[in-house]
């Protein structure tokens, strides 16, 4: 394992000395002092900590956000790949534009245009993941102090997003039917009284992370109303559109408003891989050209292996096909956690109905703190996402996520069991603690 | 120079601390020269160990498993020397309701406190003697887990309405918690080094919360910035060195060998320090604060590393 043991003496001699690595404790508060202002904001949580157990292979965890690449057919992988070997190579081991190569964007126009999107080709930049559209948008609108509108709950990956702009982030509670747009304007009249405005409100319409409900037909439509009429911006992130196990679809904000005030985030990961590490935005033209000064600045150009690859991959035409395939793996996933938590959680317990994505979201008797169960169902092997990650101001202490995606129709069952035995274990104790 | 095997991570919620303690222990013993060997413990643990044919095992695990001496046990069993404390020392720190016991019974200043098993409140009706329990230790009132180190599941509960909420917090870390009274001032940590000449005390840290932060917690604790730490602490030369006497008592007591940290509160009003606990495997990460009070004794942290295995190799041989 030692370092030194790889190094061979050179003909030129010995070889160089190499500095002892120093690692104290008064370096750190050294560098401590160097870090900028903006990393007293970046949170590293205590549960993030907990979250390490969850890694180890006897624990049930529906605490993943992960699609379930084990479905990719790997026959395909490598004839896409055996192509791109023998027809681009250089062209995949190259850097490439920063808006993305032009194939690629002519796929994601044809995405966009499943879901009624009409856009051209040189208005969409890819990006390295829909996580970098997040962080160019703040980048290109977000000064410390400035306010974004959010959900409450949000993704929580969004939020050390959001924190290390130093932003101002109000969160807008959902029901059923999504974001509640009359407590957006009363938040924004209360922001208006103190001479703010967002710069923009961030919304996940459909199957939202972590709540797994969808923004109604009206909602909708009212929220582009909203934005049109004071002149915000709304960033539209839609990995999970497209996942729709039942009902009709609805129009994306993007399509009801055509791109004015809307930008729009668009993701590989949940429609095929989140490993090929490729996302997409259409937003109005100078605001897309200052993300893609952004993107400049932070990494020139998403990869190009991986756009060959989902370029010949698109190029195949089974995309659809495959669609259709998670559709029905995350369905039968999706009714198998329904059951189970129909059957092992107690009265008291409530839970969201989602028609599709990844998520459902689950609250419980207010005196249970998820971070707390988490710690007590990791004794059991099993995990979920505590409620608090997805908001910045404590709430949710409450509610749980928990995927369905990722994890086999038999895991489901057996966690959602575990889970729901300690919670009935807390319900009672909870009784007993409170009986004078 | 040895071949260690350097124990981390494993299944306890500190998994991730334990990884990061490792991380820098296997850094201090590389310079060093020795030969190391990085073992994850799981259910391979006891194969993986006869694996190694390592000379010593570098425990750097946090939390159950490692801190409540089952690794210790295993280690003996398969016959490697070890750093740290033996199983029985290991399990009197894990259990802070048994080292309040024993402090308590050597006189050694302990915050009043009431234990209960979760079986006291699911079977013996314990919630009825609750408000007694309020009235003797006065809000607020510390409410923790018997086991779990960094902070994790302790809550403060400052009116009667807030303890049972506090006790299921605390019963989800453990089936034995314990109510404690909770004394306002300096949150002091006096960690020890154990030398060929006996155990030597290093300076008292203090810890400074953040003044957003409602306490020393878990989070604060491993965030760097957000507590700020005085080492050594400035509280004057009488109750610096009345908390070192009182952690020096409390790591002879417990049996500790090699090195570990007590932590203590001192009385703001009365200028009186309390024992609250005491670490057998301290925190070696970049913010913890073992490797602060060595730092400020002169001791750099591969040489704190150093004297660590040094002192399980000779304890070995003794």
């Amino acid at each position: 394992m030692t370092i030194e043991g790889s190094h061979r003496a050179s003909d030129a001699g010995a070889p160089p000395e190499i500095p002892p690595r120093r690692s104290t404790t008064r370096d750190l508060e050294r560098y401590a002092r160097l870090f900028a202002q903006r990393t007293q904001v970046m949170k590293s949580s205590a549960m993030r900590d907990l979250m390490a157990v969850t890694e180890r292979p006897e624990v049930i965890s529906l605490a993943g956000g992960l699609p379930d690449t084990r479905t990719f057919d790997s026959t395909t992988f490598a004839s896409v790949m055996a192509h791109i070997a023998e027809a681009e190579c250089a062209r995949a081991l190259q850097y490439g534009p920063t808006e993305g190569h032009a194939d690629v964007r002519k796929h994601i126009v044809a995405i966009m245009d499943e879901e009624g999107m009409r856009v051209e080709e040189d208005e969409v930049l890819v990006t390295t993941g829909g996580q970098q559209v997040i962080d160019l948008v703040c980048k290109t609108l977000i000064d410390p102090g400035d306010v974004i509108v959010a959900e409450a709950p949000t993704y929580p990956g969004a939020v050390p997003t959001f924190c290390s702009y130093q932003a101002d982030v109000v969160q807008i509670e959902l029901d059923d039917e999504g974001m509640r747009i009359d407590v957006l304007e009363q938040q924004l009249e209360i922001l208006d009284a103190q001479g703010r405005a967002p710069k923009f409100i961030y919304t996940i319409p459909s199957f939202q992370n972590p709540g797994g409900v969808s923004m109604s037909l009206e909602r909708r439509r009212r929220l582009v109303e909203i934005a049109s009429e004071r002149e915000l911006l709304v960033l539209e992130d839609n990995p999970y559109g497209l996942l729709r196990f039942e009902g009709e679809p609805l129009p994306t904000l993007f399509s009801l408003d055509g791109g004015q005030f809307v930008i729009y985030l668009g993701t590989f990961s949940k429609i095929l891989s989140p490993g090929v590490r490729l996302g997409w935005s259409v937003a109005p033209r100078p605001v897309s050209a200052k993300m893609n000064l952004g993107k400049q600045a932070v990494d020139l150009c998403s990869a190009s292996l991986t756009q060959r690859f989902v370029n010949g991959y698109f190029e195949t035409g089974e995309w659809r096909g495959y669609l259709d395939l998670l559709i029905g793996v995350y369905r039968r996933r999706r009714d198998v956690m329904f059951e189970a938590l129909e059957e092992h959680f107690p009265d008291g317990a409530t839970w969201t109905r989602p028609q599709g994505g990844l998520f459902v979201w689950a609250t419980l008797p207010d005196y249970i703190d998820t971070t707390d169960l988490l710690a007590r169902a990791l004794r059991d092997n099993v995990a979920f996402v505590p409620g608090r990650a997805a908001y910045l101001d404590g709430r949710g202490g409450s509610s749980m996520r928990l995927n369905f995606s990722g994890v086999d129709e038999a895991d489901i069952r057996e966690g959602v069991r575990r889970i729901g035995e300690v919670v009935r274990e807390q319900v009672e104790l909870y009784s007993k603690l409170t009986e004078h | 120079m040895s071949r260690v095997a350097v124990l981390k991570g494993g299944r306890s919620l500190e998994r991730q601390v334990s990884l990061k303690s490792a991380a820098r222990v296997v850094g201090a013993l590389e310079r060093r020269g020795h030969d190391v060997v990085e073992i994850d413990v799981g259910s391979d643990l006891v194969e993986r160990l006869r694996e190694a044919e390592a000379d010593v095992a570098f425990i750097a695990m946090h939390g159950r498993d490692g801190e409540d001496g089952t690794v210790q046990e295993l280690l003996e069993l398969v016959g490697i020397p070890y750093t740290g404390s033996d199983p029985f020392a290991c399990i009197r720190c894990w259990d802070k309701v048994l080292t309040k016991h024993a402090l308590v019974e050597a006189g050694i200043p302990t915050p009043p406190f009431y234990a209960f098993n979760e079986t006291a409140f699911r079977g013996l009706g314990a919630a009825q003697a609750l408000p007694e329990i309020e009235e003797r230790l006065e809000f607020p009132i510390v409410v923790k887990p018997a086991s779990q180190g960094s902070a994790l599941g302790i809550k403060f509960a400052r009116t009667a309405a807030e303890v049972p909420k506090a006790l299921l917090t605390a019963f989800s870390y453990d089936s034995k918690i314990l109510l404690e009274r909770h004394v306002a001032g300096h949150d002091l940590s006096v960690s020890i080094l154990d030398s060929p000449d006996g155990p030597v005390v290093l300076p008292v840290v203090e810890a400074i919360a953040h003044p957003d932060d409602d306490f020393y917690d878990f989070v604060a604790r491993y965030e760097v910035g957000r507590t700020h730490f005085a080492c050594p602490a400035e509280i004057g030369f009488n109750s610096a060195s009345g908390a070192q006497a009182l952690a020096l008592r409390a790591y002879e007591l417990l049996g500790c060998q090699g090195f570990a940290r007590v932590d203590l509160m001192l009385d703001a009003t009365t200028g009186e320090s309390f024992v609250l606990e005491v670490n057998a495997i301290p925190g070696l990460t970049t913010t913890s604060l073992l490797p602060q009070a060595a730092e400020a004794a002169g001791i750099d942290f591969d040489s704190l590393i150093s004297r660590v295995l040094e002192l399980a190799l000779a304890r070995a041989a003794a």
